[in-house]
């Protein structure tokens, strides 16, 4: 309907990364959008917008979603976790983050949101993935830059990293900023 | 923003959903999305009203006994996936879900939508056509079931009125003496698959009493061909029966000859994994 009367906004709670957004937004709003626009969470990157890139996957409840085939006002009652949620308490890297930086998991860095999303609930499945179960679980997401070889890499360092335990991990991290 | 403006309703119960489609031109429901948000962001659909359903109780539920496996309007694909009751009562659910998409969707999407989306291009049509399962429909004016042989009326098209929700879908258990398959090619898994196939084989001792085989992807619906005749005759040909029934289209990702030729490929494998499989459970059967 294209009727010139002032769209409708919505009221919606957002719970992010344990922090409470109160935005208001069109039904039509996609997720991916309210993260981005009107929570200010950039960190969440859109791509193809269809579901088909994984570039937007976020946490809803634990269990990686597309954020760009969820509509905000459908998200009332979910725990979402984006990218900038992945970081330890302290705001250390964690063993997915690190694996990346260990592993040169990107290069442009506009997929890694996505993997990194993915791949921490993938490992909370399953911690220690065979290199074909670590290929199946990104199979979802597209980059375009790496060949996917050292993003295995990074899902089977990852696993070790988070085998070993906080402790031992490496600390000449040089901030990890590939949201920025 | 991508999708047209559209009036929103997230209903905390079934009636006041069902009243909303029934008092609205043009509403749709929204379960998973999975589907719909890319036909709205593409500007494909654009309903005058979403009934959002995820706050609805009571949906969410997969539940087997020995008739078959129950499916909420609610429950994900992946919960139906991780049911560990539905895959014993009804096998073919696990072997199709496994391809329907990736994980990620399938934390979203939902099987009873996928049903009822009618996309001859998904498993979940094909295989509740195959089970010869039924799906219950719930409107202001009570509720019925159809069964899955009325339930495909043409392309990504259902007979079920614009104000009926899908609530349920039922499928049946599979029989003592009876065996399942799944198959398809895709160009990478997770793809739509250029086609796909499920077989369903009943024997009794070593014969086979009856064979039918689901297609997705071979025709602009979800077809499923009974084999039987061309499976017990010797000089029988079950994919050329198949494709008598058949309507394998081109596109951009594979030829209708190409489509044809993986159907004679597939027919005869899932033939032969079902009748293996229904031949393991026989043993089994008598062996416990």
């Amino acid at each position: 309907m294209t009727s010139p009367a002032p769209e409708e906004l919505h009221d919606v709670r957002l719970r992010v990364n344990g922090s409470v957004h109160e935005v208001r937004v069109p039904a039509r709003r996609l997720l991916s959008d309210a993260l981005r626009h009107d929570c200010g969470l950039t960190g969440t990157h859109v791509g193809c917008e269809h579901g088909v890139c994984g570039a937007c996957t976020i946490l809803v409840d634990g269990r990686p979603v597309r954020s760009c085939l969820m509509l905000a006002v459908s998200a009332v009652d979910a725990e979402i976790t984006t990218v900038e949620g992945l970081t330890e308490p302290d705001g250390s890297l964690s063993p997915v983050q690190q694996a990346f930086s260990d592993c040169h998991g990107l290069q442009c860095g506009f997929c890694t949101p996505g993997f990194l999303t993915t791949i921490t609930a993938g490992l909370r499945e399953n911690p220690d993935p065979s290199e074909d179960e670590a290929r199946e679980m990104i199979a979802g997401n597209l980059c375009r830059c790496t060949g996917y070889q050292n993003i295995v890499r990074s899902v089977l360092r990852a696993a070790e990293i988070g085998a070993e335990g906080p402790a031992s991990r490496s600390t000449d991290v040089d901030g990890g900023g590939e949201d920025r | 923003m991508k999708p047209a403006p559209f009036a929103y309703l997230r209903p905390s119960i079934l009636e006041e959903a069902l009243a909303a489609l029934a008092g609205t031109q043009g509403a749709k429901v929204l379960a998973g999305g999975q589907s719909l948000v890319p036909l709205l962001s593409m500007r494909l659909a654009a309903p005058s009203m979403l009934v959002d359903i995820n706050a609805l109780p009571d949906l969410d539920h997969v539940t087997s006994d020995d008739d078959g496996v129950r499916v909420g309007a609610l429950a994900r694909h992946a919960d139906v996936l991780a049911s560990s009751g539905a895959a014993a009562a009804q096998p073919l659910l696990a072997m199709a879900l496994s391809h329907v998409a990736h994980p990620t969707i399938r934390n979203r999407g939902t099987t009873v939508g996928s049903v009822v989306h009618a996309d001859a291009a998904a498993e979940m049509p094909m295989v509740l056509r195959l089970l010869e399962g039924s799906v219950d429909v719930a409107s202001v004016r009570g509720r019925r079931t159809v069964p899955a042989a009325e339930l495909f009326a043409g392309p990504l098209e259902t007979t079920l009125a614009h104000d009926e929700i899908a609530v349920e879908a039922f499928f049946p258990a599979l029989g003592p003496g009876a065996g399942v398959a799944f198959q398809e090619i895709a160009r990478r898994h997770g793809d739509y698959a250029l086609v796909g196939a499920a077989a369903h084989v009943e024997t009794d001792g070593d014969a086979v009493t009856r064979a039918r085989v689901g297609y997705v992807s071979a025709s602009d619906v979800p077809v499923v061909v009974d084999v039987t005749d061309a499976v017990t005759d010797p000089a029988g040909d079950p994919a050329a029966a198949a494709l008598a029934e058949l309507e394998p289209a081109g596109d951009i990702h594979a030829s209708a000859a190409y489509r044809a030729h993986l159907v004679t490929v597939l027919t005869p494998r899932v033939l032969a994994d079902a009748t293996d499989h229904a031949r393991r459970r026989a043993g089994e059967r008598s062996s416990a």
